[in-house]
């Protein structure tokens, strides 16, 4: 199979905006959708238009900071002029928006297609390469070259640095901007670490096949879609968990004879082996699961469907673990990595939950009717619309709209398009008292700058980079409760030096793609007056928001500012962060030393997908070109710019 | 109006905005100085990758271990090799590139503690961190890491002035250890923690968070304005290393050396954490020389300059290095270890019980291994934690900071003088 041939350059890129402008005339079957918008049934309150406090430029605004990562130049014009309600329905729809723009983006990140299996061929992992130089070493005393390991194993975890570049170029520059504030929400509500083992391997797919395709879908869609994907099996260990030596599984009599005698095979070829190959034995022995594992089966109630408050016992994470049972990974060696169904590691006997009794002798549908269960269960109704409504509304979230949308939630069997529905054409969504209150996120912060400087996708690692910068590393959060949704989170001594300091940056020029200069509006505005800079830049970045004192500040003299500072400490740790993002090594500091690379792969013929750094070098151009290295000189417009960045007004949406 | 009145009145605004009670405390950092304070510091080493402890703290009389690492194992002490162990005690050696750290246990700073780490039985370098930073092993669901714990556990002194520089970590970002309620700043270097910008440009950016709101932003602005000049009237810069200490040039002892900036500075820390990577040795990772000898070198002679640099202000500070578990005892078919079980940790201060090896012996012969194959644990992590964290720190409440873990003084390894 070729791959798809790589265009680095963007200059074949097209613009954005001309799809955009070709889009303005609805699709056909947008007309059905829109304008007026039916009520949802039973939800006679949240008839769009009526009770809203805000204007309708601040409602368009408004849906493009919260169903949006901000406005591009011309945007809120163009969602006024096509109604606000029109462009909600038509973003709930992001199948049916035209996307061929970014898609052309994305076909430049060639290890993006591929799955966790073409992904362990074209990069190995070290412990791979260690396990194969091993067998060369024994064979042929062969010294393994501890440098080219190393040099290769930087190499092989290139793809996710795509990975994180694509997250952040897509937030940019798709035209279903609801579709990727959602794959946001979902990737953090089910969030899996990149440093984890292999995890790595299985990311691609984790969001294109497992999160994606269900964002405005079902939520028991989706909770299947995540109990069965490899990264979460692998990231909460449901993958190791087999069934306590005490309980019946459902291993066939043939089944259970041929595993006694492979494990009799094994201990007597033991006996005749050298003692390092017995070691080596012992040691993969003794990685055999040995039991139950509850830490999915936890993380499912708590964090994924219930909350912590749902109204479940120890007991039930013990009985949901057990009826969970040999939902695994399959092995490596027994084919592509995927979702299998272990009947020898199943428990089979009877199962309490939440006070359902599962019968014994069951297999595979004993998870799929925990995932039922709790998936139609009101307490997970309750949980995902309050964190729906904190996402899109307010960090205080309105106990009656949390209440409608779970009642839309139960009412429709969790259709996710439905309650984001409710939620965001509710009043208390276009209330006064939600209006520019969210403080964003890192992620945020980054995507809705580009956004606002109408850039182009950043198909380099910088931009993610710069995500991490700003403290949020795109699947770089450990524990399993992901990012935080609520602002204090995010506002703190660091942080805010972090934000300032990006402003700057960008006004500088200093992030790919998303250069002042390349704003539609700055040749015109160039030789403005100040009070029509500072007028057209808060119009632009802080959404028309914005203090007088703000105002004043942004519009007082023009003295030179920001003289140009060299700081190689700063250049030091974005080289050692673009690296630690690539690899999750910040977390984790494995792989460095005696770390491995590819050897040529035999039964592999075809060329390794070229990652998006090939060498130390590139990367380090990438950061003389674009990183975080400080400003230059700033005055006139950018210095506008920078300021306005840096603001109180635009950490907030 | 007074600025440290207005930060406080903004600070009690936020109430009616909803917000917690704990962001209240942290925005009340006085707008003038705080009074110069010196107070004791708890400093973390984390050696993330898994550091090959019995490599690092060296059984030499153990006839095992020469059995089971025969090309990488490090020879008994001899005078005339200078690839041998450093001898300690007779039973135990430094790594012959520890020599810095030689010298601090011979001067009786230095206390190695031997088979200690995790209970857990993991051996993934990510459930193993995770576990050792939220102090909970086995236990995923934990949310903040223990040194954020004890932060938030045992406040502020009452009569202490607030500090943004209670607790830093030199890194890129907070590490698990640091994550939590309690404030904590991270900053990969501490030219870093500044606004790229030159006065006026200051200026113009601290007028937009002191315009008259008083929520989550503006109050953060204003902190972080404050943090700023707090730092550059310390300016810790002007602490040139001290007693002839010679950092290495690694990114790993620049950032020790900013540490000791900071404590000379006065800024209130009270915890610092810093971590380097490089201990995965599966391949190749050599003996008395080779990869992990010049690992080796350069985390002890950055560890020794540090001590070496801040002189008598060790008797404020303890140092405890950590790493996620220890290697096989048996080396693998291409000259290095895997993943093991227990390992060594190190903890130097002046308060320190140094000058011998803590921790009980557990043995290396085969039915004295972990699962017959790993250094059998002898000492919990917590055991450690709890007692450095109460004995240096003065910590309370340790059944809050360790949940789940009952800390009884007779299991602590007793690295410390009681206080």
């Amino acid at each position: 199979m070729p791959l798809p041939p790589r265009r680095l350059a963007l200059a074949s890129f097209v613009l954005l905006g001309t799809i955009a402008a070709a889009l303005g005339a609805p699709p056909a079957h947008a007309g059905q959708t829109a304008q007026p918008l039916q009520p949802a049934r039973g939800d006679a309150r949240a008839r769009p238009g009526s009770e809203r406090e805000l204007s309708v430029d601040e409602q368009a605004r408004h849906v493009l900071n919260r169903l949006a990562f901000g406005a591009r130049p011309g945007e809120t014009a163009r969602v006024e002029a096509m109604g606000v309600d029109r462009w909600i329905a038509e973003q709930l729809q992001p199948e049916r928006i035209n996307d061929r723009a970014m898609d052309a983006v994305l076909a430049r990140y060639a290890t993006q297609s591929l799955d966790a299996g073409e992904l362990l061929r074209a990069f190995p992992r070290p412990a791979a390469i260690a396990a194969q130089a091993r067998i060369r070493a024994d064979s042929s005393a062969e010294r393994v070259d501890s440098t080219a390991l190393r040099q290769a194993g930087r190499q092989n975890r290139q793809f996710v640095a795509e990975l994180m570049s694509a997250r952040v170029a897509r937030a940019v520059g798709s035209e279903r901007q609801l579709q990727e504030v959602m794959t946001d929400f979902w990737l953090n509500h089910f969030s899996v670490f990149v440093g984890k083992g292999q995890l790595r391997y299985f990311l691609p797919e984790y969001e294109r096949e497992t999160i994606r395709p269900h964002t405005l879908g079902t939520f028991r869609d989706l909770l299947g879609a995540v109990a069965k994907s490899p990264a979460m099996l692998h990231y909460l260990d449901n993958a190791l968990s087999v069934s306590d030596s005490t309980s019946p599984t459902l291993a066939t009599r043939d089944e259970a004879n041929r595993q006694r005698r492979v494990q009799g095979a094994i201990q007597r070829r033991a006996a005749s082996m050298s003692e390092a190959d017995r070691a080596r034995v012992e040691a993969l022995q003794a990685r055999r699961p040995k039991g139950l594992n509850e830490n999915y089966a936890r993380e499912l109630l708590e964090l994924h469907t219930l909350g912590v408050d749902g109204g479940y016992t120890q007991h039930d994470i013990v009985e949901v673990a057990r009826a969970l049972t040999g939902w695994t990974v399959r092995p490596p060696r027994a084919g592509a990595p995927e979702f299998m169904f272990n009947r020898g590691a199943h428990d089979a006997g009877e199962k309490l939950v939440l006070g359902t009794r599962l019968k014994a002798g069951r297999g595979i549908e004993d998870g799929e009717s925990v995932l039922d269960l709790l998936a139609g269960h009101p307490s997970t109704a309750q949980f995902i619309a309050r964190k729906l409504v904190v996402r899109f509304v307010s960090d205080s979230p309105p106990p009656a709209l949390v209440e409608r949308a779970a009642a839309t939630f139960r009412r429709t069997d969790g259709d996710l398009r439905e309650v984001v529905r409710t939620i965001v054409t509710s009043p208390e969504f276009f209330s006064r008292d939600a209006y520019g209150t969210k403080v964003k996120s890192p992620f945020e912060v980054v995507v809705s700058a580009a956004r606002a400087l109408g850039a182009q996708p950043d198909t380099t690692a910088v931009s993610a980079l710069l995500v991490a910068r700003l403290g949020q590393p795109i699947y770089g959060h450990q524990a399993p409760d992901g990012w935080p949704e609520t602002g204090d989170a995010w506002m703190n001594t660091g942080a805010i030096l972090q934000r300032i300091n990006f402003g700057l940056s960008v006004a500088a020029n200093r992030m790919p793609g998303a250069r002042p200069r390349a704003w539609s509006a700055y040749a015109g505005l160039r030789a403005a007056p100040r009070d029509g800079q500072v007028a057209a830049v808060i119009d632009a970045f802080l959404g028309g928001r914005a203090s007088a004192e703000t105002r004043e500040i942004l519009s007082s003299g023009e003295n030179p500012f920001l003289e140009r500072q060299v700081d190689s400490a700063a250049a030091m740790s974005d080289e050692e962060l673009l690296q630690g993002m690539a690899a999750g090594a910040r977390a984790n500091g494995v792989g460095g030393a005696g770390g491995a690379g590819p050897p040529p792969d035999e039964n592999n013929r075809r060329t390794p997908p070229r990652p998006l750094y090939q060498s130390t070098a590139d990367r380090r151009a990438a950061l003389r070109n674009g990183v975080l290295s400080s400003p230059t000189t700033l005055t006139g417009l950018d210095q506008v710019i920078g300021l306005a960045l840096g603001s109180p007004e635009f950490q907030r949406r | 109006m007074h600025r440290r009145i207005f930060v406080r009145s903004g600070a009690l605004a936020l109430v009616t905005l909803g917000l917690s009670p704990y962001f209240l405390r942290r925005t009340a950092f006085a707008a003038e100085l705080p009074r110069a304070r010196r107070g004791k510091v708890l400093v973390c080493l984390f050696q993330r990758g898994a550091a090959d402890a019995l490599n690092v703290v060296v059984p030499h009389a153990e006839r095992a271990y020469y059995r089971l690492r025969p090309t990488i194992g490090i020879a008994r002490p001899s005078r005339s090799d200078a690839a041998s162990a450093l001898d300690l005690d007779g039973f135990f050696g430094l790594h012959p590139s520890l020599q810095g750290l030689e010298r601090l246990y011979r001067d009786g700073l230095l206390a190695p503690i031997h088979a200690v780490g995790s209970p857990s039985a993991t051996r993934s370098h990510f459930d193993a961190q995770d576990y050792m930073e939220s102090g909970t092993p086995d236990l995923k669901s934990t949310r903040d890491g223990w040194l954020n714990r004890y932060l938030a556990v045992s406040g502020t002194c009452e009569a202490c002035e607030p500090t943004p520089f209670r607790a830093v970590a030199m890194a890129a970002q907070t590490p698990r250890i640091l994550d939590g309620p309690a404030p904590a700043v991270a900053m990969s270097s501490l030219g870093e923690f500044r606004v790229r910008g030159t006065g006026t440009s200051i200026d113009r950016l601290e007028a937009l968070y002191r315009t008259g709101s008083a929520d989550l932003v503006h109050a953060s602005g204003q902190e972080m304005f404050e943090a700023i000049k707090l730092l550059k009237s310390a300016d810790p810069a002007r602490h040139a290393p001290r007693n002839g200490a010679a950092y290495p040039r690694s990114q790993f002892a620049q950032r020790l050396r900013e540490i000791a900036q900071l404590i000379r500075s006065d800024v209130g820390m009270e915890v610092a954490f810093a971590d380097v990577g490089g201990w995965d040795t599966h391949v190749n990772q050599g003996g008395g020389t080779g990869q992990l000898a010049t690992r080796l070198r350069d985390f002890g002679d950055s560890v020794s300059a540090f001590v070496t640099d801040l002189g008598d202000r060790m008797d404020d500070v303890v140092i405890l290095t950590m790493s996620e578990f220890g290697r096989m005892a048996r080396q693998n078919g291409t000259g290095g270890t895997d993943h093991g079980h227990a390992g060594a940790m190190f903890v130097i201060g002046t308060q320190v019980q140094g000058g011998r090896v803590h921790g009980r012996w557990p043995g290396l012969e085969p039915e004295q291994l972990h699962e017959g194959r790993d250094l059998a644990l002898t000492t919990d992590f917590r055991a450690v934690f709890s007692e450095v964290l109460q004995r240096h720190l003065g910590a309370s409440d340790l059944s809050r900071i360790f949940p789940g873990y009952d800390s009884h003084r007779l299991d602590w390894p007793g690295v410390l003088r009681p206080g």
